[in-house]
């Protein structure tokens, strides 16, 4: 088992050095850079720049390199925390990433607590009471659930709260709490908020998983070791918990292999309609304003949470299930 | 239930519960008779007829797809006219039914001056109407991009209500939202349905491969498919699409979209091929394929292909909402096509802004098309899978 | 043998029928028969003949669906239970008990279950729950009918992992089920319906899934454990010649009905029912001739849906009456000495009349 997360753990670098490569090429493609398209705009609002402080600048980001000493220069920094400055804000990417890092994970583990905290017990309801009223209405609501795009939700509950309620349900602070240091009450405004956009992300998964763990359960509902069970006197309830959701939740701890990498990622567009103040909306602007090094950054720790997912699945499956643990041991 | 016999007359559900019956669901001989003379196919449509809902999202799909083929047949004007003195029209609803007749009329709109933006606001007004005739001429198009037409779906009775009727209302620039739907219907059930296609070539033919041939170029695909698969989707998406040069005319933003949704979409058909290559090179008809000597590409497109077209099907019609969603995200986000590309995405740009939407909720029903769309393709996949699977409960 | 006064467990006509969309499945209908204690009953019958689901309808776990209809499942248990159930017990230690009577998830019934009546499953291979050990399922059972601590119901297992001949009990204990081979597998599944010495053990076609040799070997080890402890033993099976070892007493079944039931001499030796005597014959046998195809039942078992009118056997029957087979069902009657037969051609008599 520690080998096996050993194992796991030294193939995290590898992943890395290869998506550094790939992100490096998918931000350095679009013709032109930074500087053209920030000379562009001055010039379209009628200021341009003398052709020494075009040089200088490009001297100083390095854009005059080729490009694999620009990837060599742009890794050697990230080695040594380096993110590189924004070319856009004008402050380090480094904290720039901080400050919504933190937020974006929270989000995404919200989100994913919420997922399970509701598909599960109503995975196994549905199985267990098969073909029941509520078991249909289960069934509908997931097929809609999982139709929806996550936006056009957001969308929705937007307008209804705006042109309702007149209320605003963008945001993740309070206006008083956007720019203030954080404080007990800046936590709480935070919660106040993050509920909404938290059940917004969760609900395709949720209905995904909530399908995902009736399917299992009812594959396990047919075992002998149901049979097995109840000819040994046990209750049906004690039967259930004990054996077949134990025996399902490991094709669902499998999920978090893709679940997690999704939350993360996934919230990206959510949080824009929303304005969350996440690293997505960050990234789509960054994009946007081609500012090289900080899409970059933002796209290497979308790779490395999408990783961590994999991993995180991994190593529960593997807990979980003695078969897999055992051969892993073995291997 | 491994009787093995696929039992039409049964359908999936309930023959999952009774474990104790199993041995019980032996077919009568006629019945019998009628089962195994049939041809796979014949099999697989039986069981998804009986899944009433996934035929009735079948339906749902053709009609899309009419739309598809003839969007201009479908419109009331044309999607690009833009008038801005008619932005934000409201929805026309179609009344059947004037003095007691069947004489479908929608009510005119009026517009009025907000003495404070001095922005148009427009009400319908149930006292004017605007009678509708169906299946008759209106502007003149070309069909198919060859023939001309002038044949729609709905028209206005007077031909000088021609540019009165809105029915899904109008956007910012005054566009007609039916029409701009038709369109958009067009573009996004097109580009899911290429990279799908795209998906399953690159998927049957490196998975087919990966699985036939093993060993290191087993190996190579394997990795290359883990590593797809282990990328975040819609950061590395958002970064491709963003990497498209702006100067490129819309087809090539299309396909070029296409093209980078399938790079991913072939992974999951890939693994699914590779590990059914696998376990069939272990299977007796092949053995007995190979012992009679027939060639190595006839018992692939003979024996193997075969068994797992149904398969196929079945998991490529479910991945073709995956893609509509994707392609719509990104348009939203502006990162995908562009106007002038009509698809749901492009016009969902259009309702971004929470004070526009208050004034103009109908710019987010192209939402709901998505919605139907994907919801009518998940449960014609999920019936096409119960159905493809002769063993499924 | 000499069959005690009193059965430990008969049941009288019952139906268990299931409710499906396509309408009723008729899986037992009207099935009787006694089990004294000590005994052994062989049940054997084609395959869905419904003798499965007379032992789960036995033990009241029934699939959904599937539903006790009418008759009587009487047990005869040690203690005292319920006075508003079914009494009239041979002797005043004793009771009997209706278990259709009972909620099938009710504790009187639950306590029955493993107890007093435990199972041997059909695919003894997958009775176990791959993750967990075997040992926390056999101790799951001892703990939930007796009152002792879980070193000591440890030791229980151990001691019954050891009586079905398991070595090095102490080990395997802690094994996951697909740790271990076939035959042990069996040996556990064995140990954990004996493991709170149950009066009655019904084996639902324990041997099929494995090689001949250990079948051997498992059959040995139920009658060496049915001798020793005096349980009585519900086995059911296809295979005749299984039951010539193990039983004494024979039921045979087709489509839900009993076709004819005796002690095991009589039914090899002197089979009445036509269906019986179909089965018997197609039996190779050491000493039929060689080279000549062994006979079979024609035709195969109808549809559950449409069952036959009448004797269900009557569209296969070689001895087929017209107007009479295709009309009633035939009753179970006397052809002997506790000899019971349900066929037209030893009732004439009552039916004219």
């Amino acid at each position: 088992m520690l080998r096996y997360i050993l194992q796991r753990l030294l193939l995290i670098p590898v992943l890395l050095f290869i998506f550094s490569i790939l992100v490096f090429a998918l931000v350095q493609a679009p013709p032109g850079d930074f500087l053209t398209s920030y000379i562009a705009s001055l010039a379209s609002s009628g200021s341009s720049l003398d052709q020494e402080l075009i040089d200088m600048l490009k001297a100083q980001y390095g854009l005059d390199k080729p490009v694999h000493i620009q990837y060599l220069r742009w890794m050697g920094n990230l080695l040594s925390g380096n993110l590189g400055l924004s070319l856009e804000y004008q402050r380090p990417n480094a904290e720039l990433i901080a400050e919504r890092l933190g937020l974006t994970v929270l989000l995404a583990l919200l989100s994913f607590v919420f997922t399970w905290v509701i598909a599960v017990p109503i995975g196994i309801y549905s199985a267990t009471h098969r073909n029941s009223l509520l078991d249909y209405i289960v069934t509908v609501v997931n097929y809609i659930g999982v139709a929806t795009p996550n936006f056009m939700l957001a969308l929705v509950l937007m307008w209804w709260a705006f042109s309702y309620f007149g209320l605003s349900v963008t945001g993740l602070f309070s206006r008083e709490f956007e720019q203030a240091p954080w404080s007990l009450a800046k936590v709480a405004d935070l919660l106040k908020h993050i509920w909404l956009p938290m059940i917004i992300i969760g609900v395709a998964g949720t209905a995904r998983l909530t399908r995902i763990m009736r399917a299992n359960l009812l594959d396990e509902l047919n075992k002998p070791y149901m049979v097995a069970g109840r000819a040994r006197g046990l209750s049906e309830w004690q039967l259930v918990m004990k054996y077949p959701v134990r025996l399902a939740i490991n094709p669902l701890a499998s999920t978090i292999g893709w679940y997690l990498p999704e939350l993360f990622s996934g919230s990206l567009i959510v949080a824009t309609v929303m304005n969350l103040q996440n690293i997505g909306p960050l990234l789509l602007r960054a994009l946007i304003s081609q500012d090289m090094y900080l899409a970059g950054s933002i796209l290497l720790i979308y790779c490395f949470l999408a990783i961590l997912g994999t991993l995180i699945s991994d190593i529960l499956i593997a807990w979980l299930d003695p078969r897999i643990r055992m051969e892993k041991v073995g291997a | 239930m491994n009787t093995g016999n696929p039992t039409p007359a049964t359908p999936s559900t309930p023959l999952s519960e009774p474990a104790a019956l199993d041995d019980a669901l032996l077919i009568t001989s006629q019945e019998e008779e009628r089962v195994s003379v049939a041809s796979n196919w014949t099999l697989v449509w039986w069981r998804f007829r009986k899944n009433k809902l996934a035929v009735f999202s079948a339906v749902l799909l053709i009609f899309l797809f009419t739309i598809v083929l003839a969007p201009d047949f479908f419109s009331t004007m044309d999607p690009e006219t833009t008038d801005a003195k008619l932005a934000f029209i409201p929805i026309q609803r179609i009344h059947w039914f004037d003095e007691g007749k069947l004489r479908p009329w929608v009510p005119a709109v009026i517009g009025k001056r907000d003495p404070v933006t001095l922005r148009m606001v427009w009400t319908t007004d149930d006292t004017q109407k605007v009678y509708l005739r169906f299946f008759s001429a209106g502007y003149t198009y070309q069909l198919f991009g060859r023939f001309e037409a002038n044949l729609h779906l709905v028209t206005a009775l007077n031909p000088e209500d021609a540019n009165r009727i809105h029915l899904l209302g109008t956007d910012r620039l005054g566009r007609d939202q039916w029409s701009r739907l038709a369109y958009a219907t067009r573009i996004s059930m097109t580009i899911g349905m290429i990279s799908v296609i795209l998906s399953v070539v690159l998927g049957l033919l490196l998975g087919g491969v990966s699985g036939y041939l093993g060993g290191l170029t087993d190996m190579f695909i394997q990795r290359l498919i883990e590593l797809l698969q282990s990328l975040p989707t819609i950061p590395i998406w958002l970064a491709l699409t963003a990497a498209l040069p702006r100067t490129w005319s819309p087809e090539r933003v299309f396909f070029a979209i296409s093209i980078i949704l399938a790079l991913r979409g072939w992974t999951t058909l890939g693994r699914e091929v590779r590990g059914r290559f696998l376990s069939l090179r272990e299977e007796d008809f092949v053995l007995a394929a190979e012992l009679a000597g027939a060639s190595r590409w006839r018992i692939i497109l003979h024996h193997m292909i075969p068994t797992f077209t149904s398969h196929i099907i079945a998991t490529s019609t479910l991945a073709i909402p995956v893609m509509i969603v994707t392609e719509t995200s990104l348009s939203f986000l502006g990162l995908g096509l562009r106007p002038p590309a009509i698809s749901w995405g492009v016009m969902l740009q259009e309702a971004q802004n929470i004070q526009t939407l208050a004034l103009a909720p109908w710019l987010m029903i192209p939402g709901l098309a998505v919605i139907i769309a994907v919801l009518a393709f998940n449960l014609v996949g999920d019936g096409l899978r119960d159905a493809a699977d002769p063993y499924s409960h | 043998m000499h069959p005690p006064a009193f059965p430990l467990l008969s049941v009288q006509d019952l139906k268990a029928y299931f409710y499906m969309d396509e309408g009723v499945v008729k899986a037992v209908d009207g099935v009787s028969f006694d089990v004294y204690p000590g005994q052994v009953v062989g049940i054997v019958g084609e395959s869905g003949c419904g003798k499965s689901v007379t032992m789960k309808a036995i033990l009241q776990i029934l699939e959904p669906g599937g539903k006790i209809v009418s008759g009587k499942v009487q047990l005869r248990v040690r203690r005292a239970g319920r006075p508003d159930l079914d009494t009239g017990g041979p002797n005043s230690a004793e009771e009997l008990l209706d278990l259709t009577r009972l909620h099938p998830n009710s504790k009187l019934m639950r306590k029955i279950r493993g107890a007093e009546i435990a199972l041997i499953p059909q695919e003894p291979m997958a009775a176990f729950s791959p993750v967990h050990t075997v040992g926390s399922q056999i101790m799951e059972a001892i703990l939930l009918h007796n009152k002792v601590s879980k070193a000591e119901a440890r030791q229980r297992a151990i001691d019954a992992f050891r009586a079905v001949g398991i070595s090095m009990p102490e080990q395997r204990i802690d094994a996951y089920s697909w740790e271990l081979s076939g035959g042990l597998r069996q040996r556990a599944i064995i140990a954990m319906a004996l493991s709170c010495n149950p009066r009655l053990l019904i084996a639902d076609e324990p041997t099929t899934a494995i090689d001949v040799t250990t079948q051997a070997q498992i059959l040995r080890l139920l009658r060496d454990l049915q001798r020793e402890k005096d349980t009585a033993i519900i086995f059911i099976t296809h295979d005749l010649g299984v039951i010539a070892q193990m039983a004494h007493y024979v039921v045979v079944m087709y489509l839900g009905r009993v076709m004819e039931q005796g002690p095991v001499n009589e039914i090899f030796a002197n089979p009445r029912h036509p269906y019986t005597q179909a089965l018997l014959k197609s039996i190779p046998s050491v000493q039929s001739t060689p080279r000549v195809r062994l006979p079979t039942i024609s035709g195969s078992i109808p549809h559950p849906f449409n069952r036959p009118k009448g004797c269900p056997f009557h569209p296969r029957c070689t001895q087929f009456i017209r107007g009479v087979c295709d009309s009633a069902a035939p009753e179970l009657l006397a052809v002997g000495k506790d000899h019971l037969a349900s066929c037209f051609l030893y009732q004439s008599q009552e039916v004219t009349a």
